[in-house]
């Protein structure tokens, strides 16, 4: 297929920002909301010892889920690496069991067994929660593969990052995904920085949304940083993948605030554009501001909100501190049926 | 009530720190996420960051205070409404609870460990005469690594220093701190996160006659490019008719590592011991790292370093000379006994040794082998003790099928049937992935008492 025939697929075009419904602009501040403080008491928790191990935290990046979750409709899997407390409050799994899972308790989403890399829910659709970078990509076009063999309607929403985007088994699965037409679009969470490399020390080209040209995989940068951006570039990639024209690419333009795990004290970017980039594009800043200009929320309403979310994750910290270890016959349980 | 913003830890094994800085006075308000102090250890510098919003009623420990204890109160913060009378007076901080990090070491690829010390082995002299009076120096698992690959990129410019994270960032667990300063962006490589594709241009580079060290952030990762490894690195020279081999090394932590769950803990002895044109080696002390990691360099075949994230902290003596080298393919009988022949390797090394001491408390001499190299496997050295001893205890981390313990029973019972007094024993890791929950980990994985029920059993003791 030449570049032509591509655009006579009519690929959706970026749009402008489209603007928010009240009830869309009040739902997405929370949920974004629950994820940044969920993130910030697991900070505390592994600070006081009650986490170990690796924690990678989604504080900056969470209007990329959100956004999209937004554009999903039930049925449809998500996959994502080991940076996923975020997508799993996004899918609706419980902060309790997230939260009690990174603590390694048996009331954790999977026994405590898994960890904060790896945690899944059949039930909200969400497939891990994967350490191995770029394992998820593959993953993700096998899920888009049931669908299309069982000839549902939904599809996989397969995240990534910009460290991930080199990896080979990506390029694999590219040229199937597009070979086959399999309902999947391909989120790239393009945080600049994979680790302490970023993205312009680690790649021959930085922008990913065009990674997938060569095998005629549409893509297309979005401000990852804006909520509004996020959504409306799902709802015109999924409309597209549903419909049976195969994979889409989209490059989520985004940042961590923190390091990439917990240890990281992060030395190889300044402060200041940390400190730009929370001043100047805080995903949840944004829809504050937007909400108090265009009163679909008094500060008072925020303040309620906020302690609601609070609560929620406070409650969550409780149980995962007290909830007791899985009783130690789990350790030889569920291998092999 | 007023919320105490305690001292947080860096890892899941820092006890302590110092409060280096803060970015706020008292009277200041905070948001969540805003950075309010800085503190350190000895490796590593973090923010922290305010989790509640409120007042800074109070800071309860100077900026520059040194080992400020893990959940201190280090300020107080008031919440919106409350009131200064509302403090209380510090509480003595809670000491970490249980069921929090077990083993001794975290598990963070960037260096902030402290790990106890542990008795090591005396550095054997059956290795290399030592010139009478040679000094030996105090040095670190991770320095001994560092300064082998120095040493040899000094002495050869066909070495270079390849992988992820080893060059700016100076190692994800700082084991190549310094040399891309010493070496420059020539010789010290950062890849992208390609494992297959950099092993293979590894390969490539040492099929050509360069001679490549390729780190690998953990074995883990070596997963994806272990085609590479076996395919092509292991089988060149064989296929080639001796024409052409890979001189090079694949380095970098394996086994168990602590609380980082099934993917990124796991050891690959077995794996890597099982395929002809690869050696193998598992180093358990410094003096040893040091010398296997000079001789692997040196070596005009593949070898393949397995070190271990929990022992780059430990310190041991290594010989200051200009070429300390330990030959590839000889274990070292690290203690001596009468009455059981422990075998083991890496870190597990430390099980055997600390059962041998609780053994001898019971009048039981246990010989401790360290296998040092997988392959090739120092039979002859583990074979001479068993006819000494006549009982054998394999001691490894990792899963029991198939293992390098299974190996040497295997061997031991086909060459020294005759001087068995008992069934050969094995302690490893439980046949399963690695679980989070630190209760399970721990069950998980072989400890000394494990060794000493292992030595009782086939000394029907
Ligand atoms: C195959 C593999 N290699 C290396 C690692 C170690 N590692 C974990 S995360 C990471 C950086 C990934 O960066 P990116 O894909 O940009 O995702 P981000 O962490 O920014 O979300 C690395 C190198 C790994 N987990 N798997
Ligand atoms: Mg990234």
């Amino acid at each position: 297929m030449t570049a032509a025939d591509s655009l006579a697929r009519s690929i959706p075009a970026a749009g402008p920002v489209p603007v928010f419904t009240r009830e869309e602009e009040r739902s997405a501040y929370r949920e974004m909301l629950l994820i940044r403080r969920f993130e910030e008491k697991a900070g505390q928790l592994y600070g006081m010892g009650f986490i170990g191990g690796f924690c990678h935290l989604y504080i900056g990046q969470e209007a990329v889920v959100v956004g999209l979750q937004m554009a999903a409709i039930p049925g449809d899997q998500v996959i994502t690496t080991y940076r996923d407390h975020g997508h799993m409050l996004a899918c609706g799994m419980s902060a309790s069991g997230v939260m009690a899972e990174l603590t390694g308790r048996r009331g954790g989403l999977s026994k405590g067994k898994g960890g904060s890399m790896h945690m899944f829910s059949k039930e909200k659709h969400f497939y891990g929660g994967h350490g191995i970078v770029g394992a998820s990509v593959p993953l993700g076009a096998g899920l888009a593969f049931a669908n299309k063999y069982r000839g549902n309607n939904n599809l996989c929403w397969c995240y990534f990052g910009d460290g991930a985007a080199n990896q080979g088994q990506v390029y694999e699965t590219f040229n199937m995904a597009e070979l086959w037409k399999l309902p999947i679009v391909f989120v790239i969470e393009n945080n600049r920085y994979a680790m302490g490399t970023s993205i312009e020390r680690a790649s021959s080209t930085t922008n990913l949304s065009a990674r997938g040209s060569s095998f005629d995989i549409p893509g297309e940068q979005v401000d990852g940083m804006d909520v509004r951006a996020v959504k409306a570039a799902g709802d015109r990639v999924a409309k597209w993948a549903r419909e049976g024209n195969g994979p889409f690419i989209l490059e989520m333009l985004t940042y961590r605030y923190r390091g990439h795990s917990m240890s990281d004290p992060a030395k190889y970017r300044s402060k200041e554009e940390v400190q730009a980039m929370r001043e100047q594009h805080d995903p949840i800043e944004q829809v504050k501001a937007r909400m108090i200009n265009a009163n679909i929320a008094t500060e008072e309403e925020l303040k309620v909100m906020d302690k609601e979310v609070r609560e929620i994750v406070n409650r969550a910290a409780e149980f995962a501190q007290n909830d007791p270890e899985p009783d130690s016959s789990e350790l030889t349980t569920d291998i092999l049926l | 009530m007023p919320t105490h913003i305690l001292m947080p830890a860096l890892s899941p094994t820092m006890e302590e720190g110092k409060l280096a800085k803060w970015f706020i006075r008292e009277g200041d308000t905070v948001t969540s996420g805003s950075v309010i102090a800085e503190i350190e250890t000895d490796k590593a510098t973090m923010e922290v960051e305010a989790v509640d919003e409120g007042l800074i009623h109070q800071i309860l420990v100077l900026a520059g205070t040194e080992n400020v204890k893990v959940n201190t109160p280090i300020a107080v913060l008031l919440k919106d409404g409350e009131g200064a009378a509302a403090v209380t007076h510090p509480q003595p901080a809670p000491t970490r609870k249980a069921g929090a990090a077990l083993v001794s070491s975290p598990a963070q690829p960037v260096g902030t460990f402290e790990v106890a010390a542990v008795a090591l082995p005396p550095v054997a002299a059956a290795d290399m005469q030592l010139p009478a009076g040679t000094e030996m120096v105090q040095t670190t698992m991770r320095e001994a690594l560092r300064d082998a690959m120095a040493e040899e990129m000094r002495r050869d410019g066909d070495v270079f220093l390849m992988g992820e994270e080893v060059g700016q960032y100076q190692g994800a667990y700082k084991i190549s701190q310094g040399l891309l300063d010493e070496f420059g962006p020539k010789r010290v490589i950062d890849t992208p996160i390609t494992e297959q594709g950099f092993a293979g241009i590894g390969v490539g580079a040492a099929m050509s006659g360069l001679k490549p060290i390729v780190e690998f952030m953990t074995w883990n990762f070596a997963m994806q490019a272990i085609d590479q490894i076996i395919n092509s690195a292991a089988k060149t020279l064989y296929m080639s008719g001796g024409q052409m081999g890979s001189p090079i090394v694949f380095r970098g932590p394996n086994g168990a590592a602590a609380r980082v769950g099934a993917q990124h803990s796991q050891c690959f002895s077995a794996w890597y011991a099982h395929c002809p044109g690869l050696k193998v080696v598992a180093p358990a002390n410094p003096a040893d790292a040091k010398g296997l990691m000079k001789s692997a360099i040196r070596d005009p075949n593949p070898v393949l370093v397995l070190e271990n994230e929990l022992l780059y902290g430990i310190a041991g003596l290594v010989p200051k000379i200009d070429d300390w080298l330990v030959p590839i393919g000889k274990a070292k009988v690290v203690r001596e006994g009468r009455h059981v022949t422990l075998v083991s390797f890496s870190r597990a090394l430390l099980y055997a040794l600390e059962a041998a001491e609780r053994l001898a408390e019971d009048g039981i001499e246990a010989e401790v082998i360290d296998l040092r190299s997988l392959r090739p496997l120092d039979i002859e050295t583990v074979l001479a003790s068993v006819r000494k001893t006549n009982r054998i205890v394999t001691v490894e981390e990792a899963w029991p099928v198939c293992s390098v313990g299974s190996e040497i029973c295997a061997q031991v019972a086909i060459h020294a049937f005759d001087y068995l007094d008992a069934p050969p024993a094995k302690v490893t890791g439980v046949d399963v992935p690695m679980p989070y929950a630190a209760n399970l980990e721990k069950l998980a994985l072989p400890n000394a008492g494990h060794v000493v029920a292992a030595a009782k059993a086939v000394l029907y003791a």
